[in-house]
C-alpha cells in the first residue's frame, strides 16, 4: 500500500451532523487518522439519518457511513469527569481538534481554545459553525437547510416567472463550506509542522458559502443589481437549458456558446435551415427568440432518449449531458470507469456503496477504504493503541462509565 | 526535506503557482493565493476567456471589467503567453523550473500535445505539483466531452433533485459546479503539498468537477441502492428523510425556511406554532384539540399533517418576513430568512465580524467591497485582498526579473505574438 498524503496527521474529531464530518472526510480519505468522539448516551445525531439500513432500530445509517468512512469511533461520556480526562488525552495526542457545535459548547466542557492550548500548546483547533464564533448571531441555531437560505442559495434557485424560489436539494452550504475549510486546515498543518505553532481556525459556513456567490455580491456592490432567478438560462449562451426527452421524466442539457456550436446543433437536429434563419442566426437574435428556439429544440429532444441526445451532440462538439438521477449515476459508465463509488462491507449494513472524493492523487491514493465506524467500534483500540492506556486503567474507565 | 523558502507568516508565502485555468478552475488558484502563494495567471495574448463572463463593472462588457473574473482572481499576477508557439512553450518550461504548482483546466491531452504534460514537466522539476481541473477528469469515456457548468450540475444528480415536480430540473442561478470543482482541486493540491513538504516529491492531481458535484447528492444513492427509490424534485419540500417535509414558506414580502417540525423529531414545536396561530385566531379547531405536548412523533395522521401544513402556510402568508422570523426565533424554532443578495450585503452578523473587504481599483478610480476571508485563522490568516490583474500586467516583472529577459527580447516576443 502506498503512503497517503496526510499520513501521520492525528485528528480528535468532535464534529457531528454533516458540515463538520464532511470536512474531516477529506482529511480521512487523504490519510489522516481521524478519531470520531461520540456519546453513547446522548443524541446520536447523524447515525439515525435515513435511509435506515439493515436491522430496524440500529444506529448506523448508510448516510452516516458515507460521511464517516475511513474514520475511527470512540465513545466518551463527557458528563463523567473521567470521560473528560480521556478526551484530554486525545487532545494531547492530536494535531487537530475539530468541532462544529453551537459556539460555546466546547467551552462548557472546559475545552475552549485557551484550555486546549494548555493541554497541547501546538494544537490546531478547527471550529466550524453556521455563522462563526463571534458576532450577535453566533449562537442562533441553524441547520444546513436554513443556512442555505440564509446564504442566498435558496433565493437564487427558481424560475423567473414564479414569485418564489425553490430550495436547492439537500443543504448546499454543507457541501461548499467544508471544501474551503479543509484547504486552510491542511495549510495550518503544514505551517505547524514547519514552525511548531498551532492556531485556532474559525470557519463560518455562512461566510465560506458566500465565496461561491462572490460575482453576485460584487454586482450588487458596484451596479446595485440584486441577482435574481433565471431558471437554467445563461447570459453567455443560448440555447442554454434543460430539454425534455423521450421517456418518463427524462431530460438533457444543451448549452451553445457560439455560432460554430449553433451550426453543429442544427445539423444534429437535421434542421440546417435554422442556421441562417434570421430568428436564430446570431447570438443576439437567438437570445431575443429564446422561448421559440427552446420549443423547437424540445420538439426534437422529445423524440429521442436523453442518452442519445447527449451522445450525438457531444460527438459534434456541443456541450450536452443527461440530467442524471441516482440510478443513472450508479450506472454511469464514466463514474464506473473512474471507480468513484466503492462497495464496502459494513458489519451491520452489508455491502453498501460509498462515494469517494472528486480527485485522485498520482502518488498518494485517497480512495475510500473502510465504511463508517460502528458507535464506539474503536474505543478499546484508541485507548490502548493510540493513547497508551493499559488494560487495568481501561477497565477502570469502562467501569466508571467514562467510555459510554 | 523541508524547504527554506518561507518569506512570510502565511501558509504558502514564497511558493509560486502557475495558473493556466479558464473559467473552470479559478477558485483553486484563488484559494492558494489566499494562503499567500504568488499565483501567476498565464493568459493567451488576447486574455483569458473567463474575462468575458458577466456581470461587468458598470454593466459594460469588457475584458478588464468582468466581476466574475475580479471575484476569483484577486491576489493573482497576470502574464500573457502563447503556449501554441515554440517560444511560448520554452518560456513556460523556464517558469516551471522555479514554480511549485501548476493548475490547468484544458481538455485532457492538450498539455501533452504541447509536450507540457506532467511526465515532461516533472522531469524538469520533480517537486512540481500539477493539478488538472476538468469536467470528468483525465480518464474514462466522457473525458473529452465538451463542458459547461450546466452539464456538470446535471450529470451530478443535483439538478434532477432541484426544482418543482411539474417543471424541468433546475440549477442555482449563480453557477456552482466549476467553483466546487476548483475548491476540491485546492484541497487535493494542498494535500499533495503537505506530502511534498515531508518527502520532497511532487505529484499529479486529477480533479473531476462532476464528481465533486455528485457528492452534493450522494445521499440519494442509498435510497436507490437499498430500496429502489429514485428521489425526485419536490419544490418546497425536503425529502431526504423519506417523508415530504415542508421547508419553504412564502410570506408577505419574501419567504422563510424552517423544517416543519412535525414528523420524527418533536411535535412539541408544532404545538408552539399552533399556539401562536391560535393567539391570532388562525388555528382551526382540529389543530387546537391536539395535545401537542404529549403526542407521539410517529402517531400524527397524514390528515392532521395536511391540516397543520395548510394552516401554517396560510399563517405565514399573512405575515411579513421580519414578523415571522421574530416569532419563530422567540419560540426556539430553527429558521432563517430566504435572503437576497441585498439582504446579505446589509447583514449585521457579517458586519459585526468585519467580513467585507474594501479593495482598491485605482484604474477605475474606485474601490469595491469583496467577500472577506473564507475562514478566520489566528496565525495564518487569508492575505489582504488585492484586485485581480489586468491582462499581462506583470509581463515586465515576471519576464525581466524572474526570467532575466531583456527589453529587446520582450519586444521581439511581443512582435511574434508570443506574449
Amino acid at each position: 500500500m502506498s503512503q497517503k498524503a496526510l499520513e501521520g496527521v492525528k485528528i480528535a474529531d468532535f464534529t457531528w451532523a454533516a458540515a463538520g464530518p464532511l470536512t474531516m472526510s477529506y482529511m480521512a480519505h487523504c490519510g489522516a487518522t481521524v478519531v470520531k468522539i461520540e456519546s453513547g448516551t446522548r443524541s446520536i445525531g447523524a447515525r439515525t439519518f435515513p435511509p435506515p439500513g439493515g436491522e430496524a432500530g440500529m444506529i448506523s445509517s448508510i448516510m452516516f457511513s458515507n460521511d464517516n468512512s475511513d474514520k475511527l469511533s470512540i465513545t466518551i461520556n463527557m458528563k463523567e469527569p473521567k470521560g473528560v480526562e480521556v478526551a484530554k488525552k486525545l487532545i494531547e495526542w492530536a494535531d487537530v481538534v475539530a468541532e462544529n457545535f453551537r459556539p460555546g459548547t466546547m467551552e462548557k466542557w472546559g475545552l475552549g481554545y485557551e484550555e486546549l492550548k494548555e493541554i497541547n500548546p501546538s494544537i490546531i483547533m478547527f471550529r466550524s459553525s453556521a455563522r462563526g464564533q463571534t458576532g450577535p448571531d453566533a449562537h442562533v441555531a441553524e441547520n444546513g437547510i436554513t443556512l442555505q437560505s440564509q446564504t442566498g442559495f435558496t433565493y437564487l434557485t427558481g424560475w423567473p416567472d414564479m414569485d418564489y424560489p425553490t430550495p436547492p436539494w439537500g443543504a448546499f452550504t454543507d457541501l461548499t463550506a467544508p471544501a474551503l475549510g479543509a484547504v486552510m486546515l491542511i495549510g495550518a498543518l503544514d505551517y505547524r509542522a514547519r514552525t511548531g505553532k498551532g492556531q485556532c481556525l474559525d470557519l463560518s459556513q455562512f461566510e465560506a458559502g458566500l465565496q461561491y456567490l462572490a460575482p453576485a455580491l460584487l454586482d450588487y456592490d458596484v451596479n446595485k443589481k440584486c441577482a435574481g432567478r433565471i431558471g437554467n438560462s445563461s447570459s453567455c449562451g443560448v440555447p442554454h437549458g434543460v430539454y425534455q426527452c423521450s421517456g418518463d421524466d427524462r431530460w438533457c442539457t444543451i448549452a451553445v456558446f457560439n455560432d460554430t456550436e449553433w451550426r453543429a446543433l442544427c445539423n444534429v437536429m437535421k434542421k440546417p435551415e435554422l442556421i441562417e434563419d434570421q430568428r436564430f442566426a446570431t447570438a443576439v437574435s437567438r437570445k431575443k427568440n429564446e422561448q421559440e428556439l427552446d420549443n423547437l429544440i424540445s420538439d426534437w429532444t422529445m423524440k429521442h432518449a436523453a442518452e442519445e441526445v447527449m451522445t450525438r451532440l457531444q460527438e459534434q462538439g456541443v456541450s450536452s449531458g443527461v440530467v442524471e438521477n441516482s440510478y443513472d449515476i450508479m450506472n454511469d459508465p464514466q463514474i464506473k470507469d473512474r471507480k468513484f463509488f466503492k462497495q464496502l462491507e459494513h458489519k451491520k449494513l452489508g455491502a453498501v456503496t460509498h462515494h469517494g472524493v472528486g480527485f485522485t492523487l498520482s502518488k498518494t491514493p485517497c480512495e475510500v477504504q473502510t465504511p463508517g465506524p460502528l458507535l464506539g467500534q474503536h474505543t478499546e483500540y484508541v485507548c490502548k493503541e493510540l493513547l497508551g492506556i493499559d488494560e487495568e486503567e481501561f477497565r477502570e474507565l469502562a467501569d466508571a462509565g467514562a467510555l459510554e | 526535506m523541508m524547504t527554506e523558502k518561507h518569506s512570510s507568516e502565511t501558509v504558502l508565502g514564497g511558493y509560486r503557482v502557475l495558473d493556466l485555468t479558464d473559467e473552470k478552475g479559478p477558485m483553486c488558484g484563488w484559494a492558494l493565493a489566499n494562503l499567500g502563494a504568488e499565483v501567476i495567471k498565464i493568459e493567451p495574448p488576447e486574455g483569458d476567456r473567463s474575462r468575458n463572463i458577466p456581470p461587468f463593472y458598470g454593466d459594460v462588457p469588457h475584458p478588464e471589467k468582468s466581476l466574475f473574473f475580479f471575484a476569483y482572481n484577486t491576489n493573482k499576477k497576470s502574464i500573457t503567453l502563447n503556449l501554441k508557439t515554440t517560444d511560448g512553450q520554452n518560456i513556460f518550461k523556464e517558469l516551471v523550473r522555479s514554480a511549485d504548482f501548476i493548475v490547468e483546466s484544458f481538455r485532457p491531452g492538450y498539455m501533452e500535445s504541447l509536450e507540457l504534460g506532467y511526465s515532461m514537466l516533472s522531469r524538469m522539476n520533480p517537486r512540481i505539483i500539477m493539478t488538472s481541473i476538468t469536467p470528468f477528469g483525465q480518464t474514462g469515456p466522457y473525458a473529452s466531452f465538451k463542458s459547461s457548468d450546466l452539464m456538470c450540475g446535471a450529470m451530478s444528480g443535483f439538478m434532477y433533485l432541484t426544482g418543482y415536480p411539474d417543471r424541468p430540473p433546475l440549477r442555482i442561478s449563480v453557477p456552482q459546479a466549476y467553483s466546487l470543482g476548483g475548491a476540491e482541486g485546492a484541497i487535493a493540491t494542498m494535500a499533495a503539498h503537505y506530502f511534498r513538504e515531508r518527502t520532497g516529491e511532487g505529484q499529479y492531481v486529477d480533479v473531476s468537477i462532476r464528481e465533486s458535484m455528485v457528492k452534493t447528492t450522494a445521499y440519494s444513492i442509498p435510497w436507490t441502492e437499498k430500496y429502489g427509490v429514485i428521489k425526485k424534485r419536490s419544490g418546497p419540500y425536503w425529502t431526504l428523510r423519506g417523508e415530504n417535509t415542508r421547508v419553504h414558506f412564502p410570506c408577505k414580502d419574501g419567504s422563510v425556511t424552517f423544517v416543519l417540525p412535525l414528523i420524527g423529531s418533536s411535535p412539541k414545536f408544532s404545538g408552539k406554532l399552533v399556539e401562536w396561530m391560535d393567539s391570532e385566531g388562525m388555528a382551526g379547531d382540529r389543530l387546537k384539540e391536539v395535545d401537542w405536548e404529549n403526542i407521539e412523533a410517529g402517531s400524527v395522521s397524514r390528515e392532521l399533517q395536511r391540516d397543520l401544513e395548510e394552516a401554517i402556510v396560510g399563517f405565514c402568508r399573512s405575515k411579513s418576513r421580519d414578523e415571522l422570523m421574530e416569532g419563530l426565533v422567540s419560540r426556539k424554532i430553527t429558521a432563517a430568512p430566504v435572503n437576497t443578495i441585498q439582504d446579505i450585503a446589509a447583514n449585521p452578523q457579517l458586519e459585526a465580524r468585519d467580513f467585507w473587504e474594501e479593495v482598491d481599483h485605482p484604474d477605475m478610480n474606485t474601490s469595491i467591497r469583496y467577500p472577506g476571508p473564507f475562514i478566520k485563522a489566528t496565525e495564518t490568516p487569508c492575505v489582504k485582498k488585492h484586485r485581480a490583474p489586468m491582462i499581462g500586467e506583470h509581463n515586465a516583472e515576471i519576464y525581466m526579473n524572474i526570467l532575466g529577459k531583456s527589453g529587446e527580447e520582450l519586444i521581439l516576443l511581443k512582435g511574434a505574438g508570443v506574449i
